[in-house]
């Protein structure tokens, strides 16, 4: 007999099944044990086997304890689906808790309560009774977490048996992971019930922080997360905690440490002492800087921590700065945060040395880490104020060696720099006007505009450099174009000569018959009226005196600061956000299902993602200052806040969240047809619809390029259905960086093709700036089954019946799995293909549905599959069995959801 | 506060689901391997973008973007992501990856961590963790996945332990003969076949050295990282702990307790062997009123191995422990101070005209000179696109390395105080493309090993080992030097 196992992978012949079905019923145990262990491969390889489940469950009364755990893998997997069946173990299971040997005592209550099936949850409870006060710790310890199991299943249960009252017992447990798993249970339980469960008093406190010291390293873990709840009632008892978790910094496991430092910087709130602040902020930063030798995921989430860490309590790191100098090696993501970090760490005294780093940073290959450079350079430049001279001297040598982002990068923080440091700098800015031609970004640009016509006066070519940008002013995008405006007027108003007179002339006439976008529009009509009012007034307000900016953009709000804090090591403290934001925990298994429908929504979710924002950005953290003092560019309406913030964790910029979604929740997810990269930044998505007994194509368009987009036009070619637009479509203009969604309602039997039924639709699109876009789409058939499909079922037979066999056409679906009947009913009937009836035929459900296309052609839908089990079979009946094809695609998606 | 995660997912380097387990039935495995080669997909398409690769090569660039995970380039991905309502952690591994899934507010260090000691797990096991062993082992592999976490929580990863109780017959890979690393090397005396029939415990003290110079040749970081590895073969009297029916499983439940430190259970304990370890720890000797003589250091920021009583540890400095069997840390430690590089490398590169580079080298020992450096080896960055090799050296040998874009100069011995020079030149292409995109600047690196000295200067001075029977156990103990992450930026 060989030895490798994947030998069971390798029996793929016809009747495999029968076969196994045969061997697991064999008088031979290895013949048994060998059959098992191939069922489970076939269930590893998504196969589905659940039809053996009988045979299997035979296997389970068993000696040995590998056949034993292989049966139970299986019962878990199959027993939701064969509920009924799943019964036929409980009594092995129940027999199998008061085994002798501890280690099947603990697998029966392990996996009983991995079986998330009613019936069996009843027959749980003794064993579980039984075993929480098992005289093995081994056994207790999984028992607790079983309470916790059954609490999710059924949290009634657990508070009628009394369960909550035995896990707080084993809280006093002589065994220390017995009692890491009790407080890892209870405080789970506790997330769910607003009612106080777990209470942390201080004679609980004491007997934990004594397990702390002889539990795994895991348990450590459970412990100190459920302690950081505990608030201290004075500095003493703070001090006293702080003195009893201070050895775990020594710990080998780092989320250990971390899960450490969270509890110490928790308490120390609290403590009054200077003295012992300063040694615990000793005591500290060693084990911190060690986790930058850890694993480089691991570094990653004690870098995000660090970054919180480092704002309550800078001191801290402040002489640690070297550590998070970049490797050569380190993955891009950690060279990212270390950047971060630095900035914050940076300070007059290291100065000198982190600017030497950030020039050499700024040399590398990776442009979003160059780029981000470049900002720190700037940014430090704002928060040190004697190292300001010397961050422009290294940006003005970056912009030397006329790297193109390089020096938009560069000219976009001076710009700031300028801000901050009124009258200091502008010696330079004759520097900045050579590299004038290379701007190719709207942000750069802008912000050397701004620079222009800020200091018009100093400038002796002002009025030319903003000439060679006013020929292009149509095509500029939006921020450029306002900046233009801005810094023309200001020009006049300094230099009132011939020269910016005509300038503004052409400007304001740009800015306002000529555009039809409105921020511009208006910013133009107000300067123009103030100009041919009263100059001096116009003086007044746009050459006012602008505030100085500050570098606190970086910094979070104190409140979520402190949130954060008590977060440390977990997900919310690695996204810099709140963890009600991101928490979607599923809570009734009812809802279970319906969750496991899941929607392709987002598909730009990552696509767009830039891993130089990371996921979790603070979305404050990108802008040092707003871009002109006169008015920045509009910033776009804030967006639905749960969406955003979601969009936001993922980096993206573009969320596919439009601005103006529409109330119906259930919104269609879209699908990007054409992307940003093919359309010159513009990207479209689009589905087609049915609402109301009307179809409509939802489009959204996302706006990527640079400049403002308007005069949108759809044509449809010629399709199966004759789909045509019922009218033009409606796009507002659109602003760089914006989106926009729109339903266009639909006609059908307008421009047909001829030849095989097909679901393509060929579509383009088509606006005042760039050229026709052409994209395929490709419809599903139900959009089209008319409201009125639903069909007696007497009529239904006879329908059935009359038409000829050789209209019946069928199609499996091996990997589809039916979860639950009646949300696939609903879903089914939400797409007009309306239930009939249904019959069991073995173990299989058989259901059948009527639809109707329009002109009433009838669909006659028979649907085969074993609920919960992958596999479906769909045949259907119809006077166009050349809709089939169609057909099938149709029901396809609407299966998988 | 609390978090567990919802399933364990393996999954192959394309993004496919291997084998999974659902801890909590609310993330689906077609869910997650969407997500999954999704985010594959994104990597490869950027990879494509900064390679400059058309597009209307997707597929072709995939496999090259496969190809270099498998060579181990990190990946840039953040290892934590959020979709759809999911969180995503995972790491890699040789060609798989390891990721959980989770709805809620985890605690990410912890996961992460378990996902490394996972790959330790397997790897005690199956030798190689890969997709092959995965699938030649899947049975044990579910049972694993049953132990080491239960309803999302961690809950034991002592390999050691785990294979007393979850035994098999395993079929273990072969694996092609490969250069043994470093630290393999350093531990000459580990050599096959031996039997140890007296009880012993061997120390390893092995110190890495990390170290960046940047380019006008100043020295912004230098730290030490120690690590004491032991290996301990004692005897366990089990003389105390009778009572039990199963005697294979009494000493399971032995090993269990006693990994888990439990000091309640401690007549099962009797029997076990008890360390002590006493090093030249400043704090330690100055607390005992002992002169010190200069020859005590500072360690800076100790971690233990979870034996070591850390309580007592942090009263009055004792190292106290019961050890496992078998091969562990059992301490780290890191010096921040200054040291002076142990190799030190000087480089200048001259472009003569367009076509000829010439790069002169420098390499000069800076230790005492009765200690040797062995395996050197000085990994010099040339530009991609070098061509014909004429390299000459005054000692050892130099290879190119294209698919490094680098020059190898191996010294097998390198004793201190020695100063040993190479001249190389290469020819370029002629015609340069102006448009490209610049080379990434990679810096000089520097392996080597130095045997029988440690740069902190840490000594251990006793290691007793008690045990009631008394009997005699021998400690062994050896030190080394190696180079960590030791970087030398060019100009």
């Amino acid at each position: 007999m060989s030895r490798n196992d994947s030998k069971y992978f390798s029996t793929t012949k016809k009747g495999e099944i029968p076969e196994l079905k045969e061997e697991l019923n064999s008088q031979y145990k290895d013949k048994r044990k060998d059959a098992v262990k191939k069922v489970i491969a076939a269930m590893t390889v998504g196969k589905d086997v659940s039809s053996l489940f009988t045979d299997v469950v035979n296997c389970m009364q068993t000696e040995n304890l590998e056949l034993k755990k292989l049966v139970y893998l299986y019962l878990i997997n199959y027993a939701k689906s064969q509920p009924d069946l799943a019964i036929l173990a409980v009594n092995t299971f129940v027999k199998d808790s008061q085994d002798p040997n501890p280690l099947i005592r603990a697998l029966a209550v392990r996996t009983m309560g991995c079986i998330r099936v009613d019936k069996i949850t009843e027959y749980l409870c003794d064993p579980l009774q039984r075993c929480l006060k098992d005289d093995d710790p081994y056994v207790r310890k999984t028992a607790a977490i079983c309470v916790a199991k059954l609490y999710d299943i059924n949290a009634e249960l657990v508070e009628d048996r009394g369960f909550l009252e035995s896990l707080k017992d084993l809280i006093s447990d002589n065994n220390p992971m017995v009692v890491a798993n009790a407080v890892a249970a209870l405080a789970e339980i506790q997330e769910n019930n607003s009612r106080p469960i777990f209470e942390i008093s201080s004679h609980t406190l004491s007997k934990l922080l004594t397990a702390l010291n002889e539990c795994t390293e895991w348990g450590q873990v459970f412990i100190l997360d459920a302690l950081s709840r505990y608030k201290a009632a004075d500095a003493r008892e703070a001090e006293n905690i702080v003195e009893r978790v201070t050895p775990r910094l020594q710990h080998a496991n780092c989320a250990v440490v971390l899960s450490a430092v969270k509890m110490i910087l928790l308490q120390m709130e609290l403590i009054t002492s200077t003295d012992v602040v300063r040694n615990l902020c000793k005591k500290m930063a060693p084990p911190l800087v060690t986790l930058l030798s850890a694993e480089p995921e691991i570094q990653y989430v004690a870098l995000r921590n660090i970054n919180l860490i480092v704002q309550r309590r800078p001191t801290i790191l402040a002489h640690e700065i070297k550590v998070f100098f970049c490797k050569y090696n380190d993955p891009i993501y950690v060279k990212m945060e270390k950047l971060e970090i630095m900035i914050k760490l940076a300070s007059d005294r290291n100065i000198d040395q982190v600017l030497l780093e950030f020039k050499e940073y700024a040399t590398e290959v990776d442009v979003d880490f160059v780029r981000k450079a470049v900002r720190a350079i700037g940014r430090c430049a704002i928060k040190l104020e004697r190292a300001a001279e010397r961050c422009i001297s290294v940006l003005l040598e970056l912009i030397k060696i006329k790297v193109n982002y390089v020096v938009q990068e560069a000219i976009i923080v001076i710009k700031d720099i300028f801000r901050r440091y009124p009258n200091t700098y502008e010696s330079i800015i004759a520097t900045l006007c050579e590299s004038l031609d290379t701007l190719d970004e709207p942000e750069a640009k802008a912000s050397m505009i701004w620079i222009i016509g800020e200091y018009a006066e100093r400038i002796d070519n002002a009025d030319e450099l903003l000439e060679s940008f006013l020929e292009s002013f149509p095509e500029e995008p939006a921020q450029v174009q306002l900046q233009l405006l801005t810094a023309t007027v200001k020009l006049f108003l300094k230099k009132p000569t011939e020269g910016p007179q005509q300038m503004i002339q052409v400007v304001l006439n740009n800015a306002t018959v000529e555009t039809d976008n409105p921020d511009l529009r208006d910013r133009a009509y107000i300067y123009w009226r103030l100009l041919s009012t009263d100059p001096e007034a116009a003086k007044d307000v746009v050459l006012a005196e602008k505030p100085v900016i500050t570098d606190d953009s970086n910094q979070l709000e104190p409140s979520l600061l402190d949130e954060l804090l008590a977060n440390i090591a977990t997900l919310s403290s690695v996204y810099h956000k709140p963890p009600d934001v991101f928490v979607t925990r599923v809570l009734s298994s009812a809802q279970r299902t319906e969750d496991e429908d899941y929607v392709e929504g987002s598909e730009t979710g990552f696509s767009d993602a830039n891993p130089a924002n990371g996921p979790a950005s603070p979305p404050t953290g990108r802008q040092l200052a707003p871009a002109s003092a006169t008015g920045a560019p509009a910033t776009p309406p804030s967006v639905a806040p749960l969406p955003d913030l979601l969009g936001d964790l993922m980096g993206m910029d573009n969320s596919i969240v439009p601005v103006d979604q529409p109330a119906t929740p259930s919104g269609p997810p879209l699908h990007i047809l054409l992307p940003a990269s093919t359309g010159q930044g513009l990207q479209i998505s689009a589905q087609l619809t049915r609402q109301d007994g009307q179809i409509f194509y939802s489009l959204l368009f996302e706006n990527n390029s640079q400049v403002t987009l308007d005069g949108f036009m759809i044509q449809f070619n010629k399709n199966t259905f004759g789909l045509a637009a019922a009218g033009p479509l409606q796009v507002p203009q659109l602003q760089p960086g914006t989106s926009a969604r729109t339903h266009l309602p639909m006609v059908t039997f307008q421009n047909m093709s001829q030849g095989p039924p097909s679901s393509l639709l060929q579509v383009a699109v088509k606006n005042n700036q760039q050229p026709v876009w052409y994209f395929n789409d490709k419809f599903s058939l139900h959009v089209f089954f008319t409201e009125d499909g639903r069909m007696e079922r007497s009529s239904f037979l006879e329908t059935w019946r009359s038409l000829p066999d050789s209209n019946e056409v069928s199609k499996d679906f091996p990997a589809i799995v039916i979860g639950s009947a009646d949300a696939t009913l609903e879903r089914l009937a939400a797409s007009n293909m309306f239930f009939i009836a249904k019959r069991k035929n073995a173990n299989q459900d058989v259901f059948y549905f009527s639809s109707k296309l329009p002109k009433g052609v009838p669909f006659l839908i028979e649907l085969t599959t074993v609920i919960g089990n992958p596999g479906v079979k769909c045949a259907i009946k119809s006077p166009s069995p050349e809709m089939s094809s169609l057909f099938f695609e149709a029901i396809e998606t609407l299966l998988m959801g | 506060m609390a978090g567990a995660v919802s399933a364990l997912f393996l999954l192959d380097i394309k993004g496919r689901v291997l084998i999974w387990r659902d801890y909590r039935g609310d993330v689906t495995a077609i869910e997650a391997e969407r997500f999954f080669t999704k985010l594959i997909e994104k990597e490869a398409a950027l990879y494509v973008n900064r390679s400059g690769v058309g597009m209307e090569n997707f597929d072709c660039c995939i496999v090259k973007f496969v190809f270099k995970l498998l060579q181990g380039d990190p990946q840039s991905h953040d290892p934590v992501v959020y979709d759809n309502g999911v969180t995503y952690l995972f790491i890699q591994h040789s060609n798989i990856f390891l990721m959980t899934a989770t709805r809620q507010n985890c605690n990410a260090a912890s996961l992460l961590f378990f996902l490394h000691r996972t790959v330790d797990v397997f790897k005690h096991y199956f030798e190689e963790l890969e997709e092959e062993s995965l699938r030649d082992n899947f049975v044990v592999v579910y049972e694993l996945l049953d132990e080491i976490m239960d309803f999302g929580y961690p809950q034991y990863t002592e390999a050691k332990i785990l294979s007393e109780f979850i035994k098999t017959d395993a079929y273990k890979m072969e694996v092609a003969q490969r250069p043994p690393m470093a630290v393999t090397n350093a531990v000459s005396w580990r050599s096959e076949g031996v039997t140890y029939k007296k009880n012993e415990v061997f120390l390893d003290v092995v110190e890495s050295v990390n170290i960046l110079v940047n380019s006008n040749g100043q020295i912004i970081r230098s730290d030490v990282v120690g690590a004491l590895k032991m290996r301990t073969y004692l005897r366990c009297d089990e003389s105390g702990c009778s009572s039990f029916l199963d005697p294979t499983f009494l000493k399971t439940v032995i090993k269990f307790c006693l990994s888990l430190g439990n000091a309640n259970e401690n007549r099962i304990l009797d029997g076990m062997p008890e360390c002590k370890l006493g090093l030249n720890d400043r704090v330690l000797l100055e607390a005992q009123g002992r002169t010190t003589k200069g020859k005590a250091i500072d360690l800076e920021d100790i971690k233990f191995h979870q034996c070591v009583r850390l309580a007592r540890f942090e009263n009055d400095r004792t190292i106290s422990f019961i050890p496992p069997d078998g091969s562990f840390d059992l301490m780290t430690y890191r010096l921040s101070t200054q040291v002076k590089p142990l190799i030190w490398v000087e480089a200048q590169v001259e472009n003569h005209s367009k076509s000829r580079i010439e790069i002169m080298v420098k390499a000069r020992s800076q230790f005492k000179e009765r200690s040797t450096a062995t395996n050197v080896e000085v990994e010099l960055p040339v530009p991609a696109d070098a061509t014909n090799p004429n390299v000459r050296t005054s000692m050892g040998s130099a290879s190119y390395a294209p698919e490094k874009d680098a020059l190898i100069w191996k010294i097998r011995s390198f004793p201190g105080g020695k100063e040993y020079m190479l001249r190389a030149e290469f020819r370029l292409p002629s015609i340069v493309d102006e448009e490209a995109t610049p080379e990434r600047k990679a810096p000089i690196r520097v392996k080597f090993e130095i045997p029988y000295f440690t740069v902190s200067g840490i000594q251990v001075r006793y290691l007793k080992i008690i045990e009631k029977s008394g009997y005699q156990a021998l400690p062994w103990v050896r030190y080394i030097t190696m180079a960590g992450e030791y970087e030398l930026r060019l100009i």
